[in-house]
C-alpha cells in the first residue's frame, strides 16, 4: 500500500495510544452504566455467593472446620466464576452487536477496553467479596487466622482473573450457548483439581501435576495460607503474584483476540 | 471501463478515497478483484448493487477493519486504517451497532468520550445534543436504544457517525427498512452535511432509486465496479430512463462480453 507521509508534525492528539486514562474509565463507567440496566444481574451476582456460602455453612453443621476450608477456598472462587461467566457473555454481545467494530474503528486502544472491563467487574468483584467475607466471618463463623484484608486481596485477584479467561474464551465462542459452555470446560476441571475436594498431594500424581499448573490452585492455596497463619507467609505471596501474573498473562493473550481488522 | 477523472468537475484537491487494484479475499473468495475508483470530496458518492456484490466489504476496507486487503487505498491522503483516520471518518454498520441496555444519550456520551476524552464536557454534552437534533431523536434521548424501534435504532446508530463532525462518513446502508418521510429526511441531513460542512458521504444501498439523489455513482456487481459516473451521465451513456434500467443495461452488457470471451476461448 502507498504511504503519504506528512511532514514531521508534533504528536498526534487523535493517535490512539496503547492505555489512555479517560478512554478506560470511560469504558468502565459504561460498562456499570450497562448492568445498571439490568439490576436482576447485579442482585444475582452480589446474592447468590451468599446464599451460597450459608447454605455451606448448614451442610457442614457438624464440623465446622471443614466449613472453615471449604468457606474460604469458596470465597475465592465465586469471585472467578462469577467474572467468567459475565465478561465472557459482555464480550461476545460487543464483538456480535459490532459494537466492538465500530469501536475499534476510533481512537480506543485494545488496551482501553480490556483495562476498561477489569476495572468494572473488578469493582463489581470487590462488592461481591466484601458481602461474602462478611458474612462468612461476622455471621457465619468462618474462623481465619490472618487478616481479611487478605482474603480480600486473594478474591479481588480471583475476578481479575475470571475476567481475563472470560475475555480471552470470549474470542473463541460464536454464541451465547457455547460461550456458556465454555464455564464447565474452562473452569471445572480447575475446580476439580484446585485442592477443594481433596488436598492436591493425595491427587494421583499426574494430576497433581496439571494442577500444579493451573492458576485457580493457588487461588485456593492463598486462601488456605490467610485460614491457617496470622501473617503474610512466603507460601503466600508466591500464591498471589502467581494468581496476578496468570491474569495480566490471559489479559495479554485476550488483548491479542481483539483485532482492528478481520475476515 | 472509461475514465472519467480528467473531464468531471471534481472540487479542488484529492479526492476522498483513491483506490487502485484494489483486492480483498475472504476465505477461499475473492470478494474484490482489482478496484480502481476514486471518491470526490464535499460531494455524496452512491455504492450501489445487489446484494453480496461486495459494498460492505469495500465499506469496511475504507474505513480499515478489513483483513486481507491488497493493492492501493488511500483515504483523506493516508492509507486506509491509519491510526490518525479513526477520527476523521464517521462509519455506520449495515446493523445498528449501539449499546441496547444503554439510553441514546448514554450511547452517544460513551462515545464521544472515546472519539475525543480531552474536549470539555460541555462541548462534548453540545456535540451529543446536536447529533440528537440531526437524526430526530432528541425527544428519544432518555429511552433505552433497546426498547426504540428498528429505524429509529439505526438512527442512533447515525448519530453516533456524526460526532466529532467527521470529514469523510461512510455509511453502510442508512435507509434500510425506514418509512419514506424519514428516509426524505435523512436525505435532506445527507446533503445538508455535504453542502454546509463540506462533509464527503460515501453511502452503500440495494435500493437503486436512492441513486437518483447522489451526486456521484458506483455501481458494483460481483466484486468489480461497473461505472463510477453522475446519474445523469450513466442515464445518457445508457440511453435509459432510470439508474435502475442504467444498472441492468450495463449489468447486461458485462454479461454479453463475459459470454463472447467465453465462446472465443
Amino acid at each position: 500500500m502507498s504511504t503519504a507521509t506528512a511532514p514531521t508534525t508534533t504528536a498526534d492528539p487523535a493517535a490512539p495510544r496503547a492505555l489512555n486514562l479517560s478512554r478506560t474509565t470511560a469504558t468502565a463507567a459504561r460498562v456499570l452504566r450497562q448492568l445498571r440496566h439490568d439490576p436482576r444481574t447485579i442482585a444475582l451476582m452480589l446474592l447468590v455467593p451468599c446464599v451460597m456460602l450459608v447454605l455451606l455453612r448448614y451442610v457442614f453443621d457438624g464440623s465446622p472446620h471443614t466449613f472453615d476450608n471449604i468457606g474460604a477456598s469458596l470465597l475465592g472462587i465465586f469471585p472467578l466464576i462469577t467474572m467468567f461467566l459475565v465478561t465472557s457473555i459482555a464480550t461476545l454481545r460487543e464483538r456480535t452487536s459490532g459494537t466492538l467494530e465500530r469501536l475499534l474503528a476510533m481512537p480506543l486502544g485494545k488496551g482501553d477496553l480490556i483495562a476498561g472491563y477489569a476495572l468494572a467487574f473488578g469493582t463489581i468483584a470487590i462488592i461481591q467479596s466484601v458481602l461474602a467475607t462478611a458474612l462468612a466471618l461476622w455471621a457465619l463463623g468462618l474462623d481465619v487466622t490472618g487478616s481479611p484484608w487478605l482474603l480480600l486481596l486473594v478474591a479481588l485477584l480471583d475476578a481479575l482473573l475470571g475476567t481475563a479467561l472470560g475475555l480471552f474464551v470470549s474470542a473463541f465462542a460464536a454464541s451465547e450457548f457455547q460461550a456458556v459452555q465454555f464455564m464447565p470446560a474452562v473452569i471445572f476441571p480447575q475446580l476439580l483439581l484446585c485442592g477443594l475436594f481433596t488436598p492436591r498431594s493425595d491427587m494421583h500424581p499426574v494430576l497433581e501435576a496439571i494442577s500444579d499448573v493451573l492458576p485457580m490452585s493457588y487461588a485456593v492455596d492463598g486462601m488456605n495460607e490467610v485460614l491457617k497463619h496470622t501473617d503474610m507467609t512466603a507460601t503466600f505471596v508466591r500464591d498471589v503474584l502467581i494468581v496476578a501474573g496468570c491474569a495480566l498473562l490471559v489479559l495479554g493473550l485476550g488483548a491479542a483476540t481483539l483485532r482492528r481488522r478481520t475476515a | 471501463m472509461m475514465n472519467y477523472a480528467s473531464v468531471r468537475s471534481d472540487p479542488p484537491g484529492d479526492p476522498a478515497v483513491r483506490a487502485d487494484d484494489l483486492t480483498v479475499v475472504r476465505g477461499p473468495r475473492t470478494v474484490l478483484r482489482g478496484l480502481g475508483f476514486t471518491v470526490p470530496r464535499g460531494q455524496i458518492t452512491g455504492l450501489l448493487g445487489p446484494s453480496g456484490c461486495g459494498k460492505s466489504t469495500l465499506i469496511r476496507s475504507i474505513v480499515g477493519t478489513q483483513a486481507k486487503v491488497t493493492g492501493t487505498l488511500e483515504v483523506l491522503g493516508r492509507p486506509a486504517g491509519h491510526p490518525t483516520l479513526r477520527t476523521r471518518i464517521g462509519y455506520v454498520t449495515q446493523a445498528p451497532s449501539v449499546y441496547d441496555d444503554l439510553t441514546v444519550r448514554q450511547n452517544l456520551d460513551y462515545f464521544t468520550s472515546i472519539l475525543t476524552p480531552n474536549r470539555s464536557s460541555t462541548d462534548r454534552r453540545q456535540d451529543v445534543d446536536r447529533v440528537l437534533a440531526d437524526v430526530d431523536l432528541t425527544s428519544h434521548a432518555d429511552a433505552l436504544a433497546g426498547n426504540l424501534s428498528g429505524g429509529q435504532r439505526s438512527r442512533v446508530s447515525l448519530a453516533v457517525a456524526l460526532l466529532g463532525t467527521p470529514e469523510l462518513l461512510v455509511l453502510d446502508e442508512p435507509t434500510v427498512g425506514l418509512d419514506p418521510v424519514l428516509r426524505r429526511d435523512l436525505w435532506n441531513l445527507f446533503h445538508s452535511l455535504a453542502a454546509d460542512r463540506g462533509a464527503t458521504l460515501l453511502i452503500s444501498s440495494h435500493v437503486m432509486d436512492e441513486a437518483e439523489r447522489c451526486h456521484r455513482l458506483l455501481l458494483m456487481r460481483e466484486g468489480e465496479i461497473l461505472a463510477d459516473d453522475s446519474p445523469d451521465a450513466l442515464r445518457t451513456r445508457t440511453g435509459a430512463d432510470t439508474v435502475e434500467a442504467a444498472f441492468l443495461h450495463l449489468v447486461d452488457e458485462a454479461t454479453a462480453a463475459a459470454r463472447e470471451k467465453e465462446t472465443t476461448r
